[in-house]
């Protein structure tokens, strides 16, 4: 999940030990996948998303089918540049090029990968072997998305909190993005606990979710509505579910205020979890259960969604697919899908088919929580460990 | 928890949860003193609260009936009222399993500067007066704020303050033990389609949904009582199945999976046309993850007031009249309702009253 490629990003690569808090793997801001399935949808929408409507429901649908998430490839140059240090690689489009040809070509990919999210340079980039990125991953059954938001900075009269940046231009980017090939979109804003969460905060963050929605769908993209609840914090479980309940309160409110057609987007909540600093764990049962009741509590049965993140969260995913609820709730993974792909390949072509490899079987670990099927049997102990970086900045 | 903890937090979703069981629905018999009138003198029946008694014991008493309700709404002064025989009530419809519920808004007033848009009263001591009638047995409520669709309509402030007050009214019977029902009614008087409809509730019910979550209201314990997604009253009509679409998906827009059921009003629609739609409803597949059921006045009494036309001897067939349609209204909280089985006289009368005031 792009919440989880977050904090996956902000961690450094190589994982060690003193990145484990309290020798537990922390759960980074797992999110969930909602899906609606509605067979007989009037084809006449009413003031919603306009001309693309039905293809958006299309999409949605599509990239939320059973057994399958998403794969939060967006790295920006910068960060993707971190990750490429860490295998002592230097940060050059050619390398970038081939770490990204790498995870598009994996073989089969599409079994277990609905959708992938891009970069912009990605977008327009092709492969190794001159073929268009978006042509490899649409072969492979996997419709490519590209993260749209410009970051956050400061939010003036906050208590030093941040605002996602993006809305300036933001219809004619996404019609270009949709005419390059994308259907799905990304933008990232983020509400901090240990901050407050401020009321001002948590509107502005529901309401540019609202606008970017809107506008994303406008131009024929799926939004994926992401109000990532950063995991900092010493705060307990309960304070985690009262700030989502109230954070969703407003992003929905503010959704139907924008008049965006919710069979049409893709939602990723953050878990609900003890934050990082905190003393109680919780059980992969009671994050399912937390999340579950703040699904039930502020989410429409219309919604799909996807996103979700983390090895840790592979069992809370699994978790809460065992329980009866309406919606589909899947995964989007960066870190915890290329982690181990990345230190496999280590940049040379002699190992691009077993790094392939490693990133097949985390799909498919990923893919079978999503089917509530997963026994965490046949794991790596780098599978397993945490990737919490406290403090972590995009 | 970030919703309030009432103490009642338990035997709220309990209750909730029970009024939606498959199978029953609500009757909605709290008619004020004034609006039982007009329906008794529709009969040529006088407005005394013996006669007022006797057509609620009609109702309650009907053998078999009862196994078809979860709930029934009453006026206050129902809830302290017995049988000929000098049996409560409460403790008939208990007996029979049924949760006794009470009216507990005072009726709707014009918003100044509006075009005749309305806010409902009540709050006055209404922690009160929902402890007091907790005490005598009502285990829910019911509050009903009013919408209308024109050119200009719903407004927003029409929209605020009618969401904000169903929330703080939602709030307050949750503190004292009674399950509120949500009842946002969007008016079908006008001549405008079904997608007029259907948006105008999706906005009323996302403000209704943000209002009761601002004030922290737990909505395990809550029901809400929504009017279906159709055409105005003036605009041709369409079948069941596209009402059920219509007003299903703008749930599904808007309803949190929490609520435990929807029971729906019938606004005037006939009786069969009540039923009709909700059966084509519970036959939609979909995710639909509350119970839909009803919360009919009108629609489930009129054939049998027709029936009764106060006269004793005509006891048996205005109860049988009310049974077919209680009968009717359960399957079709199954989706099994084959239609028009026996319909009585009246059962297929729409019941809209221009502008219909309570």
């Amino acid at each position: 999940m792009a919440s989880a490629s977050a904090s996956l990003l902000k961690s450094s690569p190589v994982l060690d030990k003193s990145e484990w808090v309290k020798g537990q793997t922390i759960i980074r801001q797992p999110s969930v996948s909602v899906v609606r399935c509605h067979p007989n949808a009037p084809s006449a929408l009413t003031i919603r998303a306009g001309s693309y409507a039905d293809e958006l429901v299309k999409t949605a649908k599509t990239v939320a089918s059973p057994g399958r998430g998403i794969l939060a490839m967006d790295e920006s140059n910068a960060t993707c540049g971190k990750r490429l240090a860490s295998i002592g690689l230097e940060n050059t489009e050619a390398n970038r090029q081939a770490y990204r040809t790498l995870l598009v070509s994996a073989p089969g990919l599409g079994k277990y990968i609905s959708g992938a999210i891009l970069f912009e340079e990605t977008l327009y980039q092709s492969t190794t072997d001159g073929k268009k990125m978006v042509d490899v991953l649409v072969e492979q059954n996997i419709v490519p998305g590209i993260k749209v938001d410009k970051g956050l900075v400061p939010l003036a009269g906050s208590n030093d909190e941040s605002w996602c940046q993006g809305l300036d231009g933001l219809a004619s980017r996404t019609a270009a993005y949709y005419q390059q090939g994308a259907r799905f979109a990304k933008w990232r804003t983020v509400v901090s606990i240990p901050n407050g969460p401020s009321a001002l905060a948590v509107k502005e963050a529901a309401w540019g979710l609202a606008r970017y929605a809107a506008i994303s769908q406008d131009n024929g993209l799926v939004p994926i509505v992401e109000p990532e609840i950063l995991l900092d914090g010493e705060h307990g479980i309960d304070r985690t579910f009262e700030v989502a309940q109230k954070v969703w309160a407003e992003v929905f409110f503010y959704l139907a205020e924008n008049n965006v057609m919710f069979e049409g987007i893709l939602l990723k909540p953050s878990m609900v979890t003890p934050g990082a600093e905190c003393k109680e764990r919780a059980t992969p049962q009671q994050v399912a259960d937390y999340t579950l009741k703040l699904l039930k509590r502020r989410i429409p049965p219309a919604f799909l969604s996807g996103g979700q993140s983390e090895v840790e969260a592979t069992l809370n995913l699994n978790a809460m697919n065992q329980a009866p609820h309406p919606w589909h709730v899947s995964f989007s993974y960066a870190r915890a899908l290329q982690n181990t792909c990345l230190k496999t390949w280590g940049g040379r072509p002699e190992n691009v088919k077993a790094a392939q490899e490693t990133l097949l079987v985390r799909a498919n670990a990923n893919s079978l929580a999503q089917l509530g099927k997963y026994t965490g049997e046949g794991e790596s102990e780098e599978a397993k460990k945490g990737m919490f970086v406290k403090g972590y900045v995009y | 928890m970030s919703c309030s903890k009432s103490k009642y937090a338990e035997e709220l979703a309990k209750n909730a949860a029970y009024i939606g069981t498959p199978g029953k629905g609500i009757l909605a018999a709290d008619e004020s003193t004034g609006t039982i009138g007009k329906r008794l003198s529709s009969i040529n029946v006088e407005n005394n609260e013996t006669n007022r008694r006797d057509l609620r014991e009609l109702l309650f008493c009907t053998p078999g009936a009862l196994q078809y309700l979860s709930g029934v709404i009453l006026f206050e002064e129902t809830l302290y009222q017995k049988t000929a025989d000098g049996k409560p009530f409460v403790d008939v419809l208990k007996e029979g399993g049924v949760l006794p519920g009470i009216k507990v808004d005072k009726g709707t007033v014009e918003l100044a500067g509006t075009n005749g848009e309305t806010t409902t009263q009540g709050f006055d001591d209404l922690g009160k007066r929902c402890a007091k009638y907790y005490e005598a047995g009502a285990r829910f409520a019911k509050w009903r704020a009013v919408l209308k669709i024109g050119p200009n309509e719903p407004s927003e402030l029409a929209i605020h303050e009618n969401a904000y007050g169903l929330a703080r009214y939602a709030s307050i019977c949750q503190e004292n033990g009674l399950v509120p029902i949500v009842e946002p009614e969007i008016l079908v008087d006008g001549s405008h389609d079904i997608n007029k409809c259907a948006a105008v509730t999706e906005r009323v019910l996302a403000a209704c949904y943000k209002a009761l979550n601002d004030h922290h209201v737990m909505l395990e314990g809550t029901l809400l009582k929504p009017n279906m997604v159709t055409p105005g009253s003036d605009s041709p009509k369409v079948a069941p199945e596209v009402i059920a679409e219509y007003t299903v998906r703008a749930l599904q827009r808007t309803v949190p999976a929490a609520v435990p059921a929807i029971v729906f009003l019938s606004g005037g629609q006939s009786e069969e046309e009540a039923t009709l739609n909700l059966n084509a409803m519970n036959k939609l597949k979909g995710k639909k993850p509350w119970s839909l059921s009803f919360s009919f006045g009108r629609a489930l009494q009129q054939s049998t007031l027709k029936a009764w036309g106060g006269k004793k001897e005509n006891l048996q067939k205005a109860q049988a009249a009310f049974l077919t349609r209680a009968k009717a209204n359960s399957e079709a909280t199954l989706g099994t309702y084959k239609g028009a089985a026996k319909l009585g006289e009246g059962a297929a009368e729409s019941l809209h009253v221009k502008d219909y005031k309570y």
